[in-house]
C-alpha cells in the first residue's frame, strides 16, 4: 500500500526541492510529518492498552534507552551506521524509480563476504588497506547479486520487485549456507564466521562506543543526495525514474543507467553489512538477518527521498528500535512492536495526505 | 452559418459563471470571468496561449475550484467538487492532454468511473459506441491497448467518451488539433446535430476558420480576462471574414486580413545538392493495432521542406520514431550526410545533428514536474556549459533558459515552476526552442503547430522556414493540410504505414494530396 502511494510522493517531493519552496511549504510539510507521527504514537498507545501494556511505561523506556542513556545513545548511533548505507541506496533506486526491495539479501551477502574476507586479510595486510579491500569485496559481491534483476529489469522489463524479492529470500539463504558450510569457523561449536579482532575493527569515536562507521554512513548519504540533486548522472537517474518515456526519448541509456542504478543502491547495502561487521559485530553467525533492509524503506519515505532528512528518519527509527528492544524486553511486549507502530505511523501519513488534499480542494469549492 | 438557434431551445444557462477568478503561484489564469453556457449554442473559447481557457473549464469540470466567484448549474450556486461531481451534473469533458489509462484498453477506458461493484457493461457499450461511432464517421479499435493508438486516435477515443456518458455539456479542448480537415468537418457537423438535440458544447480552438464555421457564440480570453464576446444574433449577422477580423482584433489587438493565408515558399533547392537524409526501404514491424511502416523511402535535401500528410495513426509515429532511433527497423536505411545511422542510438542520432520534436509533449517531450529551465536541456544533460565534470551549473543553465524563454515568449511564472503547470502552447513552445537549438541539420517536426495559438503558430512556421533557409534538411509531420501546403516544397501521403504518393507543391498540390488521402491516384 504504501508502495503504491510512494511514486506520487516521490514526484511531489521533487518538485518541492527544485521549486521555491518558501517557509510556509517547509512549515507545512513539517506539520505533514511530525502531525502524523504523533497520531501514530496515540494510536500504538491504545494498541499497548488493549494488550495490557502500559504505553507511557513503553515510550519512557523507549526513551530511556534509546535516547536519554548515555550507554543507549551510543548504541543508537552505532545502529545508524548500517542504516544509512541502506537508505542511501534506496534513494537512489526509488529516485530512479526503481524498487530494489533486495536490500536484506544484498546486506546479508555483503556481511558475510566481509566477515569471511577481514580475518583473512588483516592477517596478511596491514589494517587500513586490509579493511578497504574487505569492504569492497562486500560491495562488488552484493552489486554481481543485484545483477540478476538489474538485467532482467534494463533488457526484458521483468518487474524488479518481484525479483529483487525473490533474491533476497535466495540471497538470506545462501549467506546462511556460506556461513554453515563454507567459512564456519571450526575453533567454535555454534556455526559462525571467524570473528575480526576487537582491535582490527573499524575505530571507535573518541572515548565512546560509537563506531566510526556512523561518519562512513553519514559521508555516503550525503555524497549520494547531491549526486542525486547536483549532478548530471543523477538527473540522468531521476528522468528515468519521473518518466522513462522521456529518458528514452531524451536519449539517455535506459538499460546501462538501469544497471547502473541497481549496482550503486545493491553496492550501498553490500557496504552497509559490511560497516556492520567490520565495524561493530566481528562475525556473522548462522541464521542471523536484523531485516534492517525492509525497516528502512518506511524511513526514507517519510523522508521522501531527501538525504538529508533521511539522516533525521533513521536516528529515530535507530532510536525506535534500540529503545524498542529493551522496552520490549522489560514489558513483554513482542520485539516487532516497533515494525507495528512503523506501519501505523505509515498509514496515519497517507490518511494525512488524503485528508489534507480533500481539504485544500474543499476550502476552494 | 449556424444553423439552429438558442430561442428555439430556450435560451436559460444550463452552467453559468459568475465572477470567477483562479490564481496560480505568480499569475491569475482566470480573472473575475462571466460566462453564459445555453442548451442549443456552440459557445466558442478563445484566446492566446496561457490566456485561462483550460483553466476555465478545468474548474467547470470539478478538477479545480475558483479562488473567487461562483459557478450555476441550472440556475443554482453549485460547487463543482470532483470531476465525478461534474459528470454526475452532466458535464463531460474531452481535456487537452490525454487522460486515458495507457495499460488499459479502449472498451476498459470508456467503462472506467462507472460503481465498483457493479459488473462493467460491455456489450451495452458495443451497441452504444458502434451508434456514435457510425454518426462521427470514425473507427475506434475497442479492443486496442490505449498506449498502442497515435494520440490523434487517442483524441477521438476521449471524444468518444465524453459522449458514451450522455452529456448535457460538452466541453472539447483542442480536440481538432489532431484531426485531419475532414474529420475536423465531421465533428463540427456532429457537434451542429447535438446542439440541435438541444445539448451545450464548449468549444476551444486556435483555429478561427473553425471557431467561425461551428460556433454560435464566441468568447475571448486575454491574459485571464474576458475581453469580448460575440452572441448569436450578432454572430448570424457578420460573415465569416468579419467574424474572423473581430476575433483577430479582440485577440491581438491589431487588424490582419486572414492572417493564415501565407504565400507558399519560393524557395529554391539544388536539385543537384547531395541529400542530408536519405531513407531507403524502411520498415517497421507491424504492432496488433498500430501499423508499421512498408518499405518507406525518400531523400530530403539541404533547404527542403518534405512534408507528410495523412491520417493521424497511420504510420506517421513509427515513421518518425524509427528515423530518431526511439524505435528498432526490421529493413532498410537511413543516411545522414552520406553515413549510415541505423546502428547508433538515440543520443548519438542527436549528437549527429539529428532532431526530433515528438507529438506527444507530456509522455515523453518533457518531464513534468522537473522546471521550465531543466527541460529545456533534457537532451544535453551532461554536456558543457549546463554541465561541467557532471556538475549542475545552475547559473548557466538558468541564464540559458531565460534567454529562450523571452526568445520564444514562453509565458511562465518562473524558470522553476513544474513545465507540466505551463498551458499546452507554452509547453509545446519549450519543445520548439529545444530542438531549433544549434547542431541540427536534420529536424523531423511531428506536428509542431499543434497547441499554438494563431501568433504563435505564424512565428513558428517562419522559423521552421528559417532553418530550411540555413540549409537545414526538414521533415514536417502534420495532419493539417493548410499548413503543409504553407509549409512544404513536396508532401508525401502516407496511409496505413507507407506512402502512396509523393507531389510537387505546386497550384493543384491540394487536390493531388486529397486524392491520394481517399485512396485514389494523384
Ligand atoms: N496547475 C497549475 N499550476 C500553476 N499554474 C497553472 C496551472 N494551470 C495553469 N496554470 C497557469 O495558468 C495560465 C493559464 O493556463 P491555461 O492552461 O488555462 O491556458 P490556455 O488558455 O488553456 O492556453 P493554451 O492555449 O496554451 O492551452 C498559464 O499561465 C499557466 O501557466
Ligand atoms: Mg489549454
Amino acid at each position: 500500500m504504501s508502495i503504491d502511494s510512494a511514486p506520487t510522493a516521490s514526484a511531489t517531493a521533487l518538485d518541492a526541492t527544485s521549486g521555491a519552496a518558501t517557509r510556509r511549504d517547509i512549515l507545512h510539510r513539517l506539520l505533514m510529518t511530525l502531525g502524523p507521527i504523533l497520531a501514530a504514537l496515540v494510536i500504538a498507545g491504545f494498541i499497548l492498552l488493549a494488550v495490557g501494556v502500559d504505553p507511557l511505561a513503553y515510550y519512557g523506556y523507549v526513551l530511556e534507552k534509546g535516547l536519554f542513556s548515555p550507554l543507549g545513545i551510543q548504541q543508537t548511533l552505532t545502529r545508524m551506521a548500517p542504516l544509512l548505507f541502506l537508505a542511501a541506496g534506496l534513494i537512489v533506486a526509488f529516485r530512479a524509480g526503481m524498487w530494489n526491495l533486495g536490500g536484506d539479501g544484498q546486506f546479508l551477502l555483503g556481511a558475510v563476504t566481509a566477515a569471511a574476507s577481514a580475518p583473512m586479510l588483516v592477517e596478511i595486510l596491514p589494517a587500513w588497506p586490509a579493511l578497504i579491500c574487505s569492504f569492497l569485496i562486500a560491495m562488488v559481491v552484493a552489486m554481481i547479486w543485484s545483477l540478476v534483476p538489474a538485467l532482467l529489469r534494463a533488457y526484458q522489463g521483468v518487474n524488479e520487485i518481484i525479483t529483487t524479492l525473490m533474491m533476497t529470500f535466495l540471497g538470506t539463504s545462501l549467506a546462511n549456507v556460506l556461513v554453515k558450510l563454507v567459512f564456519r569457523d571450526p575453533a567454535t561449536t555454534v556455526p559462525q564466521t571467524r570473528t575480526l579482532p576487537v582491535e582490527d575493527r573499524l575505530p571507535r569515536l573518541f572515548d565512546t562506543t560509537v563506531t566510526s562507521g556512523l561518519l562512513l554512513g553519514l559521508a555516503a548519504i550525503v555524497i549520494v543526495h547531491l549526486v542525486m540533486t547536483r549532478t548530471a548522472f543523477g538527473l540522468k537517474l531521476r528522468i528515468v525514474g519521473a518518466n522513462p518515456r522521456a529518458a528514452v526519448h531524451a536519449g539517455l541509456g535506459v538499460p546501462g543507467l538501469t544497471i547502473a542504478v541497481f549496482a550503486i543502491s545493491a553496492g550501498l547495502a553490500g557496504l552497509a553489512g559490511a560497516v556492520d561487521i567490520i565495524g561493530v559485530q566481528g562475525n556473522v553467525r548462522a541464521d542471523w538477518n536484523p531485516a534492517y533492509g525492509l525497516a528502512v524503506i518506511p524511513a526514507v519515505f517519510l523522508a521522501r527521498m531527501n538525504g538529508f532528512a533521511a539522516i533525521g528518519f533513521v536516528f529515530l527509527l535507530s532510536v525506535l528500535s534500540i529503545g524498542g528492544e529493551s522496552a520490549a524486553r522489560r514489558l513483554g511486549v513482542p520485539n516487532h512492536f516497533t515494525l507495528v507502530l512503523v506501519s501505523i505511523v505509515l498509514i496515519v501519513l497517507a490518511l494525512a495526505e488524503y485528508i489534507d488534499h480533500r481539504y485544500n480542494q474543499s476550502r476552494k469549492a | 452559418m449556424s444553423g439552429s438557434s438558442s430561442s428555439s431551445v430556450a435560451g436559460r444557462d444550463i452552467v453559468a459563471l459568475e465572477g470567477v477568478t483562479k490564481r496560480f503561484p505568480g499569475i491569475v489564469a482566470n480573472d473575475s470571468v462571466d460566462l453564459s453556457i445555453r442548451p442549443g449554442e456552440v459557445h466558442v473559447l478563445l484566446g492566446e496561449n496561457g490566456a485561462g481557457k483550460s483553466t476555465l473549464i478545468g474548474m467547470l469540470s470539478g478538477l479545480q475550484q475558483p479562488d473567487e466567484g461562483r459557478i450555476l448549474v441550472d440556475g443554482k450556486p453549485t460547487p463543482i467538487t470532483s470531476p465525478r461531481h461534474a459528470l454526475a451534473l452532466g458535464i463531460g469533458t474531452v481535456f487537452q492532454h490525454m487522460m486515458l489509462v495507457p495499460t488499459l484498453t479502449v472498451a476498459e477506458n470508456l467503462l472506467l468511473g462507472g460503481p465498483w461493484w457493479q459488473r462493467p457493461r460491455s456489450e451495452e457499450l458495443e451497441t452504444r459506441v458502434a451508434e456514435i461511432t457510425s454518426s462521427l464517421g470514425i473507427t475506434v479499435k475497442l479492443h486496442a491497448k490505449v498506449s498502442e493508438l497515435s494520440l490523434g486516435e487517442q483524441q477521438q477515443v476521449e471524444i468518444l467518451r465524453a459522449m458514451v456518458r450522455n452529456s448535457r455539456l460538452l466541453i472539447l479542448d483542442e480536440s481538432t488539433s489532431m484531426l485531419t480537415p475532414k474529420g475536423i468537418e465531421e465533428l463540427g457537423a456532429l457537434m451542429r446535430r447535438l446542439v440541435e438535440q438541444g445539448l451545450a458544447i464548449v468549444f476551444i480552438t486556435h483555429k478561427l476558420k473553425e471557431a467561425a464555421a461551428f460556433g454560435d457564440r464566441i468568447s475571448v480570453l486575454k491574459l485571464g480576462r474576458k475581453v469580448g464576446e460575440i452572441p448569436p444574433e450578432r454572430f448570424r449577422a457578420l460573415g465569416e471574414q468579419e467574424i474572423i477580423s473581430e476575433i483577430v482584433e479582440l485577440m491581438f489587438g491589431k487588424q490582419k486580413d486572414d492572417p493564415e493565408a501565407a504565400q507558399r515558399p519560393t524557395r529554391t533547392i539544388r536539385a543537384d545538392a547531395v541529400p542530408l537524409l536519405q531513407v531507403a526501404d524502411l520498415s517497421v514491424a507491424p504492432t496488433e493495432n498500430a501499423p508499421g511502416l512498408s518499405s518507406i523511402s525518400f531523400d530530403i535535401r539541404p533547404g527542403e521542406i518534405l512534408g507528410i500528410a495523412g491520417i493521424d495513426g497511420n504510420g506517421q509515429k513509427q515513421l518518425a520514431e524509427a528515423l530518431a532511433g526511439q524505435r528498432a527497423a526490421t529493413r532498410g536505411s537511413v543516411r545522414l550526410e552520406g553515413t549510415a545511422i541505423d546502428a547508433l542510438s538515440v543520443g548519438e542520432r542527436r549528437k549527429r545533428g539529428l532532431r526530433y520534436l515528438t507529438d506527444d509533449r507530456l509522455g515523453e517531450g518533457t518531464v513534468g514536474t522537473f522546471p521550465v529551465s531543466i527541460n529545456f536541456f533534457l537532451k544535453q544533460v551532461g554536456a558543457a556549459p549546463f554541465w561541467r565534470s557532471g556538475v549542475e551549473q545552475r547559473a548557466e543553465i538558468d541564464r540559458h533558459a531565460a534567454e529562450l524563454v523571452r526568445e520564444y515568449d514562453v509565458r511562465t511564472p518562473s524558470l522553476k515552476t513544474p513545465v507540466a503547470r505551463l498551458s499546452g502552447g507554452n509547453i509545446q513552445k519549450v519543445l520548439l526552442a529545444r530542438e531549433l537549438a544549434e547542431g541540427a541539420k536534420v529536424v523531423i517536426f511531428n506536428k509542431p503547430t499543434y497547441g499554438l495559438d494563431l501568433a504563435n503558430t505564424l512565428a513558428s512556421r517562419q522559423r521552421i522556414r528559417d532553418t530550411a533557409a540555413r540549409g537545414l534538411a526538414v521533415l514536417l509531420i502534420s495532419t493539417d493540410l493548410e499548413e503543409l501546403l504553407v509549409m512544404c516544397d513536396r508532401v508525401a501521403v502516407i496511409a496505413n504505414g507507407a506512402v502512396v504518393g509523393t507531389v510537387e507543391n505546386t497550384d493543384d498540390a491540394r487536390t493531388r494530396i486529397g486524392r491520394l488521402m481517399i485512396g485514389l491516384a494523384a
